[in-house]
């Protein structure tokens, strides 16, 4: 074999044990549809969620708690002041007295109103549809609060203590549900309430990727009537709601 | 008006130090609520998650939006040519700045992350009104400053007329911005309305006339001075015509609001089912804040007098901060439709009418902000020449040319 065959060789040989090495990272990452950790938020995808009232179980706040746990938010015995992620609502219709039980949290617009009215631009839009605070630059004016119309939003109105650290949080900064960026980032391909509310045999949240019409969320939605909350408001929300 | 002789206040010792140091408690009293607030955290007020904007933001709002108008005596004399209101000119420019001085102030302090200020003029964000809002107030201190040096420097005289006209146009966009902070944001039922922008540039021009008018009569009666009545007399029937178009601004906000169904039921809410907030809309803006001060200053009992001008111009104070009280914190009382047609309950508060009481934090908070205000003013007249010596002020004369009724 001359220098030059045993040097080709050897390349290939390097590449491919090279090849097989990465291969199942790669794979791996194909499979849970995560980023690598130097990869920006990509805009083929769109992150979202379909609630389905119909399987949604009035009284279970199995979601909340589990939002609550994921995230690292604490009952501080002041309900008024407390941090809420994602919160049931109870609804009844007063004409038929038809009930409906269904969980809400941000709703990820296209057109987000926080992120219009942020005066730094701390409350942003992720390429991949989510909608988040910069804990770093946002000052606490409070305004993007007044401008969801989701009540999606809460104000950390005291001193923190015992924080997750995939999800920091700040005194005196906004923050709200965050689609559990971190889960989604590592690769879960879900989020902690949609995984409570599966756990319990409800199945009411579906995530998923809004965009591949592959996607469980996107064939679900061409079969079954959705909406948009205040749909009237033109936001083009990232949460779809079944069954009001 | 070369004639014109300004000079400083003429109160020393105890007389002068007295009132400032009360005014300086209250400062004091409103930096330890300032601390107390960031050191534990907003729990300490009466703001929570349903309630974000309390009385400091009525404060505040309130203190910017008069202070655009404080700037009126001053437009009037440039850019509307009457030269009675000329020796008043930079005490209303000055005026104007400590407002607004004061209401950011109170706005600053009572951020969350207070210490983060600098972030907020190096991180623009320009679709939000409160970035450009932030533009419009430190070009309104630069303006306004210009202005007031112009008028005060006699070499500059001659610009004078140019800078009050530039500090006109922007006190105008100034107090429309503050307006569609509020008027923008849709997903409220007692906004969402264009109407808003322009309903704070007629309030803040009748706010800050009267503001200007209380900060008057309080300098003279520091100085022990006698009032001069036709400066008054002409202040006050401005003011009169200023507050009656701030009530059919008042009237056209809520009838057009009240056209569309869908806002019946906030309208219901505030006008008529609201408890405190029918009561500062009823008693407070529009019997305090309107029609009192218009009896007071047209009735031929006190329409001449310095109890009935000085009146209504603190009458239409108190009725201001009612209107912002209903305007402000009485929106946020109305629970946001999530599911229209629906009624909702939540561990959230969704569905129900939020309450709010202000803590003595955030009232000293506020408190403290109005007082800082007065503070640039009380100092700012003792060591510069803001106000026109009687003997020279031709304001105080006859008025043989002077306009009588207002435009």
């Amino acid at each position: 074999m001359s220098d030059n065959s045993r040097r080709g060789f050897l390349g290939t040989a390097a590449a491919a044990l090279a090849g097989i090495a990465i291969a199942p990272g790669i794979r791996l990452i194909e499979i849970a549809a995560a980023r690598a950790p130097e990869e920006a938020a990509s805009g083929k995808v769109r992150w979202g969620m379909l609630i389905d009232t119909a399987k949604c179980a009035t009284g279970c706040t199995d979601c909340v708690t589990a939002c609550n746990k994921e995230n690292g938010l604490h009952d501080t015995g002041r309900p008024r002041t407390d941090a809420q992620w994602i919160r049931k609502i109870e609804l009844k219709d007063l004409r038929s007295g038809r009930q409906h039980s269904a969980p809400v949290m941000c709703q990820h617009c296209a057109e987000p109103p926080c992120v219009d009215v942020c005066p730094t631009g701390a409350s942003f839009k992720r390429a991949d549809g989510i909608v988040l605070v910069d804990k770093h630059t946002c000052i606490g004016c409070r305004y993007c609060v007044m401008a969801c119309p989701y009540k999606a939003r809460s104000f950390v109105h005291e001193n923190l203590a015992d924080q997750r650290p995939a999800v920091p949080r700040g005194k005196g900064t906004v923050e709200g549900c965050t689609l559990c960026v971190h889960k989604i980032d590592r690769g879960d391909g879900t989020t902690a309430c949609a995984e409570a509310c599966k756990a319990a045999g409800h199945e009411a949240i579906l995530f998923g990727d809004l965009n591949n019409p592959q996607s469980a969320i996107s064939q679900r939605l061409r079969e079954i009537p959705s909406v948009q909350l205040r749909s009237d408001l033109r936001l083009n929300t990232g949460v779809r709601y079944s069954g009001v | 008006m070369a004639s014109i002789v300004h000079r400083e206040l003429q109160a020393n010792g105890l007389r002068f130090w007295g009132p400032l140091l009360a005014i300086g408690a209250v400062i004091a009293a409103g930096f330890a609520a300032f601390v107390h607030m960031e050191t534990n955290g907003h729990f300490v007020t009466g703001m929570d998650n349903q309630t974000v904007w309390g009385l400091p933001h009525v404060f505040a709002v309130f203190l910017i939006v008069a202070a655009s108008g404080a700037l009126n005596v001053a437009s009037v004399a440039s850019v509307f040519g009457r030269a009675a209101y000329k020796p008043l000119a930079p005490l209303s420019a000055l005026v104007a700045l400590a407002l607004l001085a004061g209401g950011l102030a109170i706005l600053a302090a009572d951020l969350g992350r207070p210490d983060r200020l600098v972030v907020a003029m190096t991180h623009f964000n320009f679709k939000s009104i409160f970035a450009l809002n932030m533009f419009l107030y430190s070009g309104f201190f630069a303006i306004v400053g210009v202005y007031l040096w112009f008028m005060m420097e006699r070499r500059m005289n001659a610009f004078s007329g140019a800078a009050g006209l530039a500090a006109f146009v922007w006190r105008i966009v100034l107090t429309t911005g503050t307006g569609s902070i509020f008027g923008f944001l849709v997903a409220r039922e007692a906004y969402d309305s264009a109407l808003l922008g322009p309903s704070f540039v007629v309030y803040s021009l009748a706010y800050g006339t009267a503001a200007f008018l209380v900060v008057l009569d309080l300098a003279w009666r520091w100085e022990g001075r006698a009032a001069e009545m036709e400066t008054l007399a002409r202040l006050g029937r401005l003011l009169a015509t200023l507050v009656a178009a701030s009530l059919y601004m008042t009237a056209a906000f809520h009838l057009t609001k009240l056209y569309m169904t869908r806002y019946h039921g906030v309208e219901a809410f505030l006008l008529a089912q609201g408890g405190v907030y029918t009561a500062f809309f009823w008693l407070g803006q529009i019997a305090i804040g309107g029609v009192a001060p218009l009896v007071l200053i047209y009735s031929p009992k006190t329409g001449g007098t310095r109890a009935g001008v000085i009146g209504a111009a603190v009458l239409v104070v108190l009725g201001g901060i009612a209107q912002m009280y209903v305007t402000i914190v009485g929106a946020q009382a109305w629970p946001q439709p999530i599911f229209p047609g629906w009624q909702e309950t939540s561990t959230f508060f969704d569905g129900q009418i939020h309450p709010y009481a202000p803590s003595a934090a955030e009232t000293a908070l506020a408190l403290g902000g109005v007082a800082l205000a007065v503070a640039l003013i009380a100092v700012g007249i003792k060591v510069l020449r803001f106000l026109p010596d009687p003997c020279t002020d031709s304001s105080s004369q006859p008025p043989t040319s002077l306009p009588v009724r207002p435009r």
